[in-house]
Formats: C-alpha cells, sequence, structure tokens
C-alpha cells in the first residue's frame, strides 16, 4: 500500500531494520538503526514487530505527504514534528488522513529521528534485511537515500485505530555531553598507560566527520605504546578505533568489517543509541566499566523494552 | 606462529575477539576457518554471526543467551576437538583476467619498476595459487596472500577517483580485486569480467575465507565473452575442490 509520497527528502533518510546479520564474512556492514531503542519503541507504538522497516531521518528532518490514512509514530531526535501545521507528539502513535503533510521544523536536541509506519516499510530484502547500506548501494530504496517523488509503500491494508503513548519515565533526554560507558580491549595492550589515562580523563567533541559509519572525535591524542598499526582483524559495534593520530574514532552500524589500526576499547551496547544521537560540536566522556557490569545494564535494558511492550499491548 | 592457547579479547558486551596465532601465516588462518567452521555446524545459540580475518575470529553473541564464559568454554572445546576431515575442503576458483591496455593501465609501471618486461609481470602473477586470508574493506574484496615479491610495487602517491568493477590491482606486496567500482591508489595490471559480488545470491560472495584462487590470462574477445555469459547467468565458475 501506498502511504506517503516524499515531497523534501532532507539531508538524509533512509530505510533502516535492526540490521543485517551474517553477512560481515563477505565484508558486508549489518547498516541498521543507529538507535535501536528509538527505532524499536517507534515500531511498537504503531503495532508493528519491534524490527519493521521505518525511516531514519538525519538532523533536518524530511516532508511527506500521507497518500492514504495510516498511522506513525515519530520517535528519537525532537526535530519539532508537524501533521500540516499543527505541532506532532513524538513518542505515541499518531493518525495521519490522505492528503496530510508530515514535517520537521528544526532540530531541537538528538541527531536522528525515527518514523515507524503501521505495517512496516515494504522494500525488497537484500541479505535478509531492509536496511540501506548507501556505500555499496544495498538495501532499501535501491541501495540510496530518498529522493523527492519517492513513494514510500508500507505492508498494511488496515490499520487498527488503537493509540499508543510511551510512558514519559522511558523518553530519554538528549544532551549535549554524554559519558558512553566502555569495555577495554582488545587492543588495550597497545597503549601507554598515559594514553589509557587521556582517554578516561578528557573530554572530546564530535566532530563535522559524524555519520553512520562512525564518529571521529576531536581532543587530546590517546598515545600508542608502539604504532597504531595491527594485523587486521574484525571491528566490532562500538569499537573505539585510535589510529597513528591518536583522535578516537566510535565506529557504528556501517562501519567496515575489518580494520587495522587499533582499538582501545568497546563502547557497551545500552549506550550505543546514546553517540547516535550525539552530533558535531557535542561533548563525549569515556568510563571503563566491567563486562559484568555491561550485561547487567543490557539486561535491565531489555527488561525495560518487556515492560514496555506489555505496557503498550495492556 | 599458532598459539598454545587461543587468546581471548574483548569486542564489548556482544562480541569477542578469538586470536589464535601472531601472524600472517597460512597454518593460522586455516584455524580461524576451521574454528569459523565447526561454530557454525554446532548451531551454538546465542551465537550471532562470525568475522574470519588473518589470525583470529570475531564471534557476535548474545550475552542474554549465551555468557562469554560458557562461550570461551565452547571455543575451546571445538578448538581441541574439530578434527579437519569433518569440514569442507577448501575450494580453488578460476578468475579470468585479461592484463595491460585500458584493463591494466598499471601493468607498464608495474613492469619497469620490477625491472620485468610486461608478459614477465602476467606471467608471475598469473603463476600462484593465492589465499584468500580474509574478506574486507568492501562487500566481497580479497586480502590475498602469495603474490611474489618479484612484482611488489608501491601504491600510487595519488589515488585513482575511480577504478572500474573487477580490477585487478598490486599495493606493496600485496594484490586483490575490486569487486565494485571504488576509488583507489592500488596499480591496476588488469580486470575480470566476472562479478565477485552479487547482493541477491546466496551467498553473495563467490570468495569465501579460507579458499584460494589463481589468475587465468585472458584475450579482450574472451573477456567480452564472458562478461556477456555473466550478465546472462550462463557462466559456469571455473572451481574445484583442494586437499
Amino acid at each position: 500500500m501506498e502511504v506517503f509520497e516524499v515531497i523534501q527528502p532532507g539531508p538524509l533518510t533512509t530505510v533502516q531494520d535492526l540490521g543485517r546479520f551474517g553477512y560481515q564474512q563477505y565484508g558486508v556492514p549489518t547498516s541498521g538503526a543507529l538507535d535501536n531503542y528509538a527505532f524499536r519503541i517507534g515500531n511498537l507504538l504503531v503495532g508493528n514487530d519491534e524490527g519493521a522497516a521505518s525511516l531514519e531521518i538525519t538532523l533536518f528532518g524530511c516532508q511527506l505527504r500521507a497518500l492514504q490514512d495510516t498511522k506513525v509514530a515519530v520517535t528519537g531526535a525532537d526535530m519539532a514534528a508537524r501533521i500540516n501545521d499543527e505541532p506532532a507528539s513524538s513518542w505515541e502513535s499518531q493518525p495521519v488522513k490522505s492528503g496530510d503533510v508530515l514535517s520537521f521544523l528544526r532540530l531541537n536536541s538528538g541527531c536522528r529521528a525515527y518514523l515507524a509506519i503501521a505495517g512496516g516499510i515494504d522494500v525488497t530484502p537484500v541479505m535478509k534485511s531492509a536496511s540501506t547500506y548507501t556505500k555499496a548501494g544495498i538495501g532499501g530504496f535501491g541501495g540510496r537515500p530518498l529522493r523527492q517523488g519517492d513513494i514510500v509503500k508500507a505492508r498494511v491494508d488496515a490499520v487498527s485505530a488503537a493509540e499508543a503513548r510511551l510512558p514519559v519515565k522511558y523518553i530519554p533526554v538528549y544532551k549535549n555531553q554524554i559519558t558512553l560507558r566502555v569495555i577495554l580491549g582488545p587492543q588495550d595492550d597497545c597503549f601507554t598507560e598515559k594514553g589509557i589515562y587521556t582517554l578516561f580523563n578528557s573530554e572530546y567533541i564530535v566532530s563535522a566527520q559524524a555519520d553512520r559509519m562512525g564518529y571521529r572525535l576531536e581532543g587530546p591524542p590517546v598515545q600508542h605504546r608502539d604504532g597504531a598499526d595491527i594485523i587486521s582483524d574484525g571491528i566490532p559495534l562500538g569499537a573505539v578505533q585510535v589510529p597513528g593520530d591518536g583522535l578516537p574514532i566510535i565506529l557504528l552500524a556501517d562501519r567496515q568489517t575489518t580494520g587495522g589500526y587499533t582499538k582501545i576499547a568497546t563502547v557497551i551496547s545500552v549506550d550505543i543509541p546514546r553517540i547516535a544521537q550525539a552530533k558535531p560540536g557535542d561533548r563525549v566522556k569515556f568510563q571503563r566499566v566491567t563486562e559484568g557490569q555491561a550485561v547487567a545494564l543490557l539486561r535491565k535494558y531489555e527488561q525495560q523494552m518487556e515492560a514496555i511492550k506489555s505496557n503498550l499491548h495492556a | 606462529m599458532i598459539y598454545k592457547e587461543p587468546r581471548f579479547l574483548s569486542g564489548g558486551d556482544c562480541a569477542i575477539f578469538v586470536e589464535l596465532g601472531d601472524s600472517i601465516d597460512p597454518d593460522v588462518n586455516q584455524r580461524v576457518r576451521n574454528l569459523k567452521m565447526s561454530l557454525e555446524k554446532a548451531e551454538v545459540p546465542g551465537v550471532v554471526e562470525s568475522v574470519p580475518t588473518y589470525r583470529s575470529l570475531l564471534i557476535y553473541f548474545t550475552p542474554l543467551q549465551i555468557n562469554a564464559a560458557k562461550l570461551r568454554q565452547t571455543v575451546c572445546h571445538l578448538l581441541q576437538s574439530t578434527t579437519v576431515a569433518e569440514l569442507p575442503k577448501r575450494k580453488l576458483i578460476e578468475i579470468p583476467a585479461t592484463y595491460g591496455g585500458d584493463f591494466g593501465p598499471d601493468l607498464e609501471l608495474v613492469a619497469r619498476h620490477n625491472n620485468l618486461s610486461a608478459a614477465e609481470v602476467v606471467r608471475i602473477h598469473g603463476n600462484v595459487r593465492y589465499l584468500i586470508y580474509m574478506l574486507g574493506f568492501m562487500p566481497g574484496f580479497p586480502y590475498l596472500g602469495g603474490m611474489s615479491p618479484e612484482i611488489a610495487t608501491p601504491r600510487k602517491t595519488t589515488p585513482r577517483l575511480k577504478i572500474p568493477a573487477g580490477s585487478v590491482g598490486i599495493a606493496g606486496n600485496q594484490t586483490g580485486i575490486y569487486p565494485a567500482e571504488s576509488p583507489g591508489g592500488w596499480q591496476i595490471i588488469g580486470r575480470t569480467p566476472l562479478e565477485l559480488f552479487h547482493p541477491n545470491q546466496e551467498p553473495p560472495s563467490i570468495l569465501q575465507a579460507g579458499d584460494y584462487l589463481s589468475f587465468v590470462s585472458i584475450t579482450p574477445e574472451e573477456f567480452a565473452r564472458i562478461k556477456e555469459a555473466v550478465r546472462n547467468g550462463t557462466y559456469r565458475l571455473n572451481e574445484r575442490l583442494i586437499d
């Protein structure tokens, strides 16, 4: 079913789901929504499976005209969403009538908004995923961001009228200064004590080179013991890579699958959505946690997600 | 050299590196391949996927389904118990390539750099079974081992903005194939009409880490014919199992 026409695509609007798994062995990044918290909740609010394909909208929004009556939810960054001339609340389901125009006025906080559409976006999966990886032209709309005139289709014909709103306590607040928790490794032994001290006792600034592949940071260089080159190995999600210039790069969903630079630490899973909502100029600090702490936080995060699910379906 | 005991390195709360040796070495890499295959065969609940590289396997997992300690134990068990005979044999894949001319604009440069004739470069480049150590950098890009140092040539000082898909290049003492059009600094000596990476096929890459490939020199006419056959889906890849 055709649900939206793209009037204005904005700087980068792509179709994403939870990612493309099983193909990193062939050099294919997972891609997928950078902020999986906002993404999953958007889907739950419109009654979808949490992994249904949605739009990831970057920085300054986009403009869409509804071609059918449907239901959407805007989550993630606050971009002052509007339906026609009226403000549209985020983190709750919104009925949309055929002819309505959904737009965004300005970026208030965060970096990426998600638009979940009842039924989920209908695109042909590539390697079992709807996610767009623009660099290789894979997934979503022919592997590219949305363009003016594109027609977004959804997977259902009938949309339930049920409304849903995320309780306020579950709505994240996006700040311009964040502390990311990390686990040391895999190559922390390639850094001097001073280098590791620098990482945990400095404030870094998100540079202009921050995208779906990774966030380059600016600040005090992290000192290597003996150079930044390693025998190339895999790059996990959230890896804090430190090349020869000593400036950390946090690697995200569109990262290359392998690389030859030292990785000092890895951002823990529950903090990935927080770096995903940071934008150039924001400040980042690192805090060390143990693997046990990270897993306990992940368990809590998933328990909260379950609680939200049962709350919304009650 | 292969480590006596695997080294486990943290990749955060959802990934772990199993490092099996200290160098770029075919025996170490074979251990990586064997571990990946036995892990897949074991279908361990909670393991999401794994990425083989030169000397380590990066395993992605869901810690709420399998904790890291249990996963490490499983890996150690697999390393000890799996015999090579239980695993699929390696493949040798033949890659037809046209060398020189528009297909390989840097062939002459590579020849001059090494005081060889173009024909000698082609012979030396084609006379090797290359081990596919890993795929990475871009979908389907093979990191190959085994190139003769006789044809080693440094990268271009200024990378080209556009290298056509299928280009065969040399960078230092490495050789590789660009599966898709890309900017790059490699010295381009030839091009294959094969499509190394098809997003809509399963598996999407005709090359897999741990297999071997060899180059076979073809004429521009054969290039055109094979390209047509690839396009029509009638090309049959020349591959065989080896010990």
